[in-house]
C-alpha cells in the first residue's frame, strides 16, 4: 500500500493528503506516540454547576443544615470518609457508594474548594474559563489541547477522543486533531451504492477532502474534519467490537465510558478522552434524598458510571494506565432558595479517580458560617471561596501524570505543594 | 452563470434556506432589490405552507399515529422542517430559527414539568389548531419574527414555556429566583460584561411574582397555561441597577406597591431593549447569521446597524433589511464562506437534490448527529455556531445523511439527469447546476473522475442510477458544501 505522507499547517488547520487506507501509517504513528508513555488521561465535565456541598457533604457543620432547611443531607444518611487536613468531618452523597469503595482502595481523590478568584457565575464564560484555563482570556485554545500541541507532529488524528458532538474547547489547539465520536455505530461511512462502487465513492470522498484550499479557511477546516473522520473509521469500528468485562449503565454516560474503556482495551492509541454528563443545573427541585430526587438521579448517573468503568478497567489490568479527572463550571449557592433549589456559586470540589492516585481528601471544606468576613466563603457570605487554583490541579496532571510542562501549557507557573493526588 | 443569479441565490441561501430548482427560477426573473423586497413583506404573501402536510407533491412526514404537530414533539420538528423545505416566506421561517437559538428554549425539561404532551404544545402549538388557543413559542416566534426585540423580550419574559424553563414560575419575594434575570441580561440583551451581580439580584426581584397559571389538570387534554403577576409575591423595594434603567440616566427602579409592581419588569424590559449595548449586540448576531461570523464586522457598520433599530423602536426588519441592502452583504467574498447550521444543510440538500418520496422522519436521527435536535438546544446559549458545528462525528453524519437521501432520490436523480446522459462530464455539469456549491479545479477533476471510474459509459438508465445519487452523495457530503 502506497501512502503519501504531507503535512503542513496552514492557517492553523493541520492537513494530511492520505491514501484512502491510511490504517497502517497511522496505527504505526499511534504506537509510536503511545510507545512514550501509555497513560492516558480522562477528563469529566459535570456540566450545570455541580453542588459540590451535596456531593462531598460537611456534616458536621451546623450552618450547613441551617442555610439548607430542605436540602441538608442528614448526617445519617451520608457516607463518612473521614476528616480532611483541618479536622472536619466529611461523606460522600448516600448514592454513591462505588464511589466510596473506591475511596476506601485508596484510588480516589477529593480535592476541595477548588476555582479561581472572581468566580464567573456564567455557565458559559465559566465553562469556558475551565476549558482555556485562563480566566482573563478564555478562548482560543484549551489546557488539554496545548499540552499534546507540545508532543511531536504530526498527531495522530485518534489522540483525541472526544465522546460528545461537539469538540470541546479544552481539546482544542493549533494543529491538534480531535475525533469526536458520540455514537460508535453511526461513526461509519455509507454510500447509496455498494460493493467497488461503494469503495469508489469512500475513494473519491478521500481525495476530494485531501485538497485543502488555502484560500478559502472554511472549506479548509471542514475538509480537514474529513480527513479525521475517514482516518479514524476503521479503527473505531474496532472498539464498537469490545465486549466489556462487565455491564455499564445503559444511559450517554454509561455507554461513552464503556466507548473509552474499549478504545483502551483495543490500544488505539489515544491519549486523551472527553466524557460529560449533565444536569447539575439545580436551580429548582434539587431534592437530595428523595427515591427519585433529581440530584440523587445525577448522583446515581455518576456513581454507577464510574464504578463500572473502574472495574472494567482492573478487570483489563488497565487501571494504572488511566486517570480521570472531574470538573464543573462553578459549585453552588449556599443557601436553598424558594424553589428548593440552589442558585449560581463559585468553589466546588473536583474527583481523581484511578489506579495510581493517591486516594484521600485534600484542601479543607469551607466553614459555612454566614458571616461577610469567613475567609472561607465570598460573596457576603453565600459563597464557597476557592482555596486551590484549578490550575494548580491541571498543572500536577500535566507535570506528574502526562509528563509535560505545566508552565509552557498553563502561562505560568500554579505548581503548589498540599495537592499531591497523582 | 450571471452575476445577478449568483447574488440571488446567495440571497436565498442566506435569507431562506437555498432553493429548489422551480423556486430559483421563479426568483431569477425578479431584480435583486426585488427579491429582497419579497423575502421582507413576507406577510403579503398569504401562508399556506401547513395545508400542504401530506398533498402530493411535497415532502413526506412520518409518524406513529395520526401526524400530531401540537403534541407530539417529533411531528412539531417534522412540521417545521416542512415549513423551511417548502414555505414561501423563508425569511419567516430563518428568523425563527434565529430567535429559537438567541432565547434557546428546551423541550425536555418542559416536558419533565409538564407531560411531554403539554410540552409540545407549549413549544409548537398552533393557536388555531389547540383546543384551549395555546400558542407555543415557536409560533410566537414566527408571529414576531421581524418584530421589535422589546416586544419580544417582554412576550419572552410571560411566555409559559420560558417560565418553566428559567423557572420564573418559583420567582418569589421570599426567595427571589435568579436563573431568568441573568440570562436576561446576559443572553437576550446587554450581553456578558456589561452587568454586574447585583444587577443579578435586582433583577431576579424585579421578576418576583412573575409567575405560571395553570387552569385545568395536566392529565387532561386541555388545561391552559399563562403567564400570572402574583402581586403578592412580589417584592416592592426599590431596585438600584448599574445602568440606566429611565431616560433620565435614573438607575433606580422606585419602591412600588404590589399591585402597581408588574411595571418594574416593564421598565427593565423596556430599558434594556432600548441600551446601545443590547443595539450593537443584536446587530451583531444578525450580522454573523447573515454575512459573516469570521470576517469580524466593521465596527461603523455595527454602529449603523444598532442606529437602525434604535431609531426605529427596536425593530428587527429594518435592521435586516439593512444587511441584504448593505455592500458587506453582497461582497461576492462572502459567499460561500458560512458554515451551514446542521438543520439549513439537510433543508437545502433536500430543496436541491429532491424530495419525491422522502420524508422528514427520515431527518430527525441524523439532525441529532449532527448536533442540532429542535426545540432541544444544548443549553439557554444556544448552539456552538461555526466551526463548533463541525467534528468528525458530525461531519460523518453530514456525509451519511447525504447518503441517504441520494440513495432515496436515485431514481430522481437518474431521470431527471437523462438530459445529461452523452457523457460523464455533463452528467456532473448537471448536478452541479442543482446543487449550489463552489468547487474549485481540483475537486471537479476528482468528480470527474469518479463519474467515470468503473464503467464504459453508455449514458444507460442503470448507469445513470449509479452515478447520478453516486455525484450527490460527494457532493452533497464534500466539505465545499457545508459552507452557505
Amino acid at each position: 500500500m502506497s501512502i503519501t505522507r504531507r503535512a503542513f499547517i496552514k492557517n492553523g488547520v493541520t492537513a494530511f493528503t492520505v491514501g484512502v487506507t491510511a490504517p497502517a501509517f497511522l496505527s504505526d504513528l499511534a504506537r509510536s506516540q503511545a510507545a512514550s508513555s501509555s497513560r492516558n488521561l480522562v477528563v469529566l465535565d459535570l456540566s450545570g454547576g455541580n453542588d459540590g456541598l451535596s456531593l462531598l457533604v460537611p456534616y458536621t457543620d451546623a450552618f450547613y443544615y441551617s442555610r439548607r432547611p430542605t436540602l441538608a443531607i442528614p448526617a445519617g444518611l451520608v457516607l463518612q470518609v473521614g476528616t480532611d487536613v483541618s479536622g472536619k468531618a466529611l461523606g460522600l452523597h448516600p448514592r454513591l457508594t462505588g464511589l466510596r469503595d473506591i475511596f476506601n482502595q485508596g484510588r480516589l481523590a477529593l480535592i476541595q474548594r477548588v476555582g479561581y478568584e472572581n468566580s464567573s457565575r456564567s455557565h458559559f464564560s465559566g465553562t469556558d474559563i475551565w476549558e482555556a484555563a485562563n480566566p482573563s482570556n478564555p478562548q482560543g485554545s484549551g489546557w488539554v489541547g496545548r499540552y499534546l500541541a507540545t508532543l511531536p507532529a504530526p498527531l495522530d488524528p485518534l489522540i483525541a477522543w472526544n465522546t460528545t458532538g461537539e469538540t470541546p474547547l479544552a481539546f482544542q489547539a493549533s494543529s491538534v486533531p480531535v475525533a469526536s465520536i458520540p455514537s460508535l455505530s453511526s461513526y461509519a461511512f455509507s454510500s447509496p451504492n455498494s460493493g467497488a462502487e461503494a469503495a469508489r465513492e469512500r475513494a473519491a470522498a478521500a481525495s476530494i477532502a485531501s485538497h485543502v484550499p488555502i484560500d478559502r479557511p472554511q472549506v479548509a477546516f471542514v475538509g480537514t474534519t474529513v480527513q479525521g473522520a475517514l482516518a479514524t473509521l476503521d479503527r473505531v469500528a474496532s472498539v464498537a467490537t469490545y465486549k466489556p468485562s462487565l455491564a455499564y449503565p445503559n444511559n450517554g454516560f454509561g455507554q461513552a465510558l464503556q466507548a473509552v474503556a474499549g478504545a483502551l482495551a483495543q490500544g488505539v492509541g489515544t491519549k486523551v478522552f472527553w466524557v460529560q454528563t449533565g444536569g447539575f443545573d439545580t436551580h429548582a427541585s434539587q431534592d437530595t434524598t428523595g427515591d427519585n430526587g433529581a440530584y440523587v438521579r445525577l448522583m446515581a448517573t455518576l456513581n454507577d458510571g464510574l464504578t463500572a468503568f473502574y472495574n472494567d478497567l482492573r478487570n483489563l489490568g488497565l487501571l494504572n494506565d488511566t486517570l480521570l479527572l472531574s470538573f464543573s463550571e462553578f459549585g453552588r449557592r449556599i443557601n436553598e432558595n424558594g424553589s428548593r433549589g440552589t442558585d449560581h456559586g463559585a468553589a466546588s470540589v473536583m474527583i481523581a479517580m484511578g489506579g495510581a492516585v493517591r486516594g484521600g481528601l485534600y484542601g479543607t471544606a469551607p466553614s459555612l458560617a454566614p458571616d461577610p468576613q469567613n475567609p472561607t466563603l465570598e460573596n457576603s457570605g453565600n459563597d464557597v471561596h476557592y482555596e486551590t487554583d484549578f490550575r494548580t490541579v491541571y498543572a500536577r496532571v500535566i507535570d506528574n501524570w502526562l509528563g509535560g510542562d505545566s508552565v509552557a501549557v498553563l502561562g505560568g507557573n500554579f505548581r503548589k505543594s498540599g495537592i499531591e493526588f497523582v | 452563470m450571471a452575476n445577478g443569479d449568483a447574488l440571488i441565490q446567495h440571497l436565498l441561501r442566506r435569507a431562506g434556506f437555498g432553493a429548489s430548482p422551480d423556486e430559483l427560477a421563479a426568483y431569477s426573473t425578479l431584480s435583486y432589490q426585488d427579491a429582497v423586497d419579497r423575502l421582507l413583506d413576507y406577510t403579503a404573501i398569504i401562508d399556506t405552507v401547513d395545508s400542504k402536510i401530506g398533498q402530493p407533491g411535497y415532502i413526506g412526514t412520518t409518524s406513529r399515529g395520526a401526524f400530531s404537530p401540537n403534541t407530539v414533539i417529533d411531528d412539531a420538528r417534522q412540521r417545521w422542517l416542512f415549513r423551511m423545505i417548502h414555505s414561501e416566506r423563508p425569511l419567516q421561517e430563518k428568523m425563527t430559527l434565529f430567535w429559537h437559538n438567541y432565547f434557546a428554549t428546551g423541550y425536555s425539561k418542559i416536558a419533565g414539568k409538564v407531560t411531554a404532551p403539554h410540552a409540545t404544545r407549549l413549544m409548537a402549538a398552533k393557536p388555531s389548531e389547540d383546543p384551549a388557543g395555546q400558542r407555543g413559542q415557536i409560533e410566537m416566534f414566527r408571529d414576531m419574527a421581524l418584530g421589535s426585540l422589546r416586544d419580544l423580550l417582554l412576550a419572552v419574559a410571560q411566555d409559559p414555556a420560558m417560565l418553566i424553563w428559567l423557572d420564573g414560575d418559583t420567582n418569589t419575594k421570599a426567595k427571589p429566583q435568579e436563573n431568568f434575570g441573568r440570562e436576561l441580561m446576559e443572553l437576550f440583551s446587554r450581553g456578558v460584561g456589561y452587568y454586574t451581580e447585583s444587577d443579578v439580584y435586582a433583577a431576579a426581584r424585579v421578576f418576583t411574582g412573575w409567575n405560571l397559571k395553570i387552569d385545568g389538570s395536566l392529565s387532561s387534554a386541555s388545561p391552559t397555561f399563562s403567564f400570572v403577576y402574583n402581586a403578592n409575591q412580589h417584592e416592592t423595594s426599590a431596585k438600584t441597577f448599574s445602568f440606566p434603567i429611565y431616560p433620565d440616566g435614573s438607575t433606580t427602579i422606585p419602591a412600588r406597591a404590589a399591585s402597581a409592581g408588574m411595571q418594574d419588569g416593564l421598565d427593565l424590559i423596556t430599558a434594556l431593549a432600548s441600551h446601545p449595548e443590547t443595539a450593537r449586540r443584536v446587530a451583531t448576531k444578525l450580522y454573523g447569521y447573515f454575512v459573516s461570523e469570521t470576517i469580524p464586522p466593521d465596527p461603523a457598520f455595527i454602529n449603523q446597524l444598532a442606529s437602525i433599530y434604535l431609531q426605529n423602536g427596536t425593530a428587527i426588519k429594518p435592521v435586516v433589511q439593512a444587511i441584504f441592502l448593505s455592500p458587506q452583504f453582497q461582497d461576492p467574498a462572502v459567499s460561500y464562506t458560512r458554515y451551514s447550521w446542521p438543520v439549513e444543510f439537510v433543508v437545502r440538500a433536500i430543496k436541491e437534490t429532491g424530495w419525491q418520496g422522502f420524508t422528514t422522519g427520515a431527518v430527525l436521527g441524523p439532525l441529532v448527529t449532527m448536533g442540532q435536535h429542535l426545540y432541544d438546544p444544548p443549553d439557554v446559549a444556544g448552539w456552538d455556531l461555526g466551526r463548533a458545528w463541525f467534528s468528525s462525528g458530525s461531519m460523518l453524519a453530514r456525509m451519511n445523511f447525504a447518503a441517504v437521501l441520494a440513495s432515496n432520490q436515485k431514481f430522481n436523480l437518474a431521470r431527471a439527469a437523462t438530459v445529461a446522459r452523452s457523457t460523464p462530464r455533463d452528467v456532473l455539469e448537471f448536478l452541479l447546476s442543482r446543487l449550489s456549491v463552489d468547487v474549485g479545479p481540483a475537486v471537479y477533476s476528482d468528480l470527474l473522475g469518479y463519474a467515470a471510474a468503473g464503467l464504459t459509459w453508455t449514458g444507460s438508465d442503470a448507469q445513470l442510477q449509479i452515478k447520478a445519487p453516486g455525484l450527490a452523495h460527494l457532493i452533497v457530503g464534500s466539505a465545499d458544501y457545508q459552507v452557505i
